[in-house]
């Protein structure tokens, strides 16, 4: 629940701009980017994941870093994957 | 793929370890508390304590936030939960933590209905789709989490939701820092700031520990590098007598945090006067609670809630190691009565908790050292 989880910007939902469409290890969910107004993301940033919000912008380097992490602590991020999976957000 | 390279990067962190351990002052012990759970883990998880000099120790801090929550509040949720209009939920890591007449799998065994989401706003859909059902969300977290809970009730507000509101544990983590200071029990260097928490509120809260306490602040990011690369930078701090907070994870963590999460857990939320934490006891000024503008949101207004104290099991020390007083294995009940399947105390039940964490992943090493001790 803590852990932040890196995701990619897909898309920005057009009905709805405080939605984006993001992949997180091939995992594609609606995630709210509505605390990053000051500096919104735009398809193809990363952004760092607490809970279905993203709360800041990463670059690819640090994305693929905190991946890395979080692929090493097994179970932990299995868990968060699968909840993830069952979100629903909209 | 760079800092996948360097992190892995075993050279590197000997590298560090060498110049760590070049600053030690002879004689010295030095005692650096990692607040936050996650590094917890990576310690663990990469033996970092063995690229450490023996008189360098880290120690637990109480930044786990599923075990910090009291089996008191554990208690008023099943509570609210037994409502039969209620259905109640809440993110995994909470479904195992114990209250004092079992977990909330257990509740659901004797019929109340606690679901597990991935988001507050996976609360508010299941509210949209039930309209007949009081869908209480058990808000827990430091302020990773906060902002989340708190755009999720101005989202419910601005909808109109009427069955939707939050069971509020959300605490703040500087308040659990100055207890910690103040503690006779336990004499600090410096800390190593949490990360994540830190994207939220920035830099500057951490300031009052060197002004106040004197002691040396480096926020770290969660790589096996990072940590090393910070507790090197408060060796640095000290060898030099300066004492000021610093910024290792300046890649994710902006100085001044983020301003509108902040704006947004002030508009819903304001400070408790003082909240339990399991453990530390009573905490002025910890924990927040819904506003008053947001009344209708608050669980603990809409439902009555007994608000009952339970004492801690006598077995279980979780308090000490939260504290940072004993290390998981120090406890009597660690790895026979206590382990993550069937957790006795909560800093067992998280992934986070120093007890799950070695658990998980310290024996093997802790059990190397024994060996190598006994052969020599």
């Amino acid at each position: 629940m803590c852990l932040g989880i890196p995701g990619e910007v897909i898309e920005i939902l057009e009905d709805r701009p405080d939605l984006a469409r993001v992949s997180v290890s091939g995992v594609k969910r609606a995630i709210n980017i509505g605390l990053l107004t000051d500096d919104p993301p735009v398809p193809g940033d990363w952004i760092l994941i607490h809970v279905g919000f993203a709360l800041s912008k990463i670059d690819e380097q640090e994305a693929a870093a905190a991946l890395e992490f979080l692929e090493s602590i097994g179970k932990a991020y299995e868990d968060e994957l699968a909840a993830l999976q069952e979100s629903r957000i909209d | 793929m760079r800092f996948v390279d360097e992190f892995r990067d075993a050279e590197k962190a000997r590298a560090l370890s060498a110049k760590i351990t070049s600053l030690c002052e002879p004689g010295r012990q030095y005692k650096f508390m990692e607040v936050c759970g996650g590094h917890t883990h990576t310690i663990y998880k990469h033996g970092l304590e063995d690229y450490l000099p023996e008189n360098i120790q880290l120690v637990h801090g109480p930044g786990c936030p599923v075990c910090v929550i009291p089996m008191g509040r554990v208690d008023d949720a099943i509570h609210i939960a037994r409502r039969p209009d209620v259905l109640m939920t809440s993110f995994g890591d909470m479904m195992r933590v114990p209250g004092s007449g079992g977990n909330f799998f257990d509740s659901n065994a004797e019929g109340t209905n606690i679901r597990m989401v991935y988001s507050p706003l996976d609360s508010l859909k299941i509210a949209r789709q039930n309209p007949d059902t009081q869908v209480v969300f058990m808000a827990i977290g430091f302020e990773t989490t906060t902002p989340s809970t708190a755009m999720t009730v101005l989202r419910a507000a601005e909808e109109g939701l009427e069955n939707f509101s939050v069971f509020c544990n959300h605490v703040t983590i500087i308040p659990a820092i100055k207890a910690i200071l103040d503690s006779p029990d336990l004499r600090l260097d410096g800390f190593l700031g949490p990360g994540h928490v830190s994207t939220v509120i920035g830099c500057r809260p951490y300031e009052f520990i060197p002004r106040d306490y004197s002691r040396p602040v480096v926020v770290a990011g969660f790589e096996p590098l990072d940590i090393l690369q910070s507790i090197y930078q408060l060796m640095v701090q000290l060898r030099e007598g300066r004492c000021e907070v610093e910024n290792q994870y300046s890649r994710v963590v902006p100085w001044d945090g983020n301003i509108v999460a902040l704006r947004a857990i002030a508009q819903v939320m304001e400070l408790r006067p003082y909240f339990e934490w399991r453990g530390l006891g009573f905490i002025s000024h910890s924990a927040m609670r819904v506003k008053d503008s947001y009344a209708d949101f608050d669980a603990e207004r809409r439902f009555a809630v007994p608000g009952v104290r339970v004492a801690d099991p006598k077995a279980c020390q979780c308090g000490e190691v939260l504290k940072g007083v004993l290390k998981p294995w120090e406890c009597k009940v660690f790895g026979t009565a206590c382990t993550p399947e069937t957790p006795i105390g909560t800093c067992m039940v998280s992934p986070e908790g120093a007890c799950a964490a070695y658990y998980n992943f310290g024996r093997f090493s802790r059990q190397r050292v024994r060996e190598a001790s006994h052969s020599s």
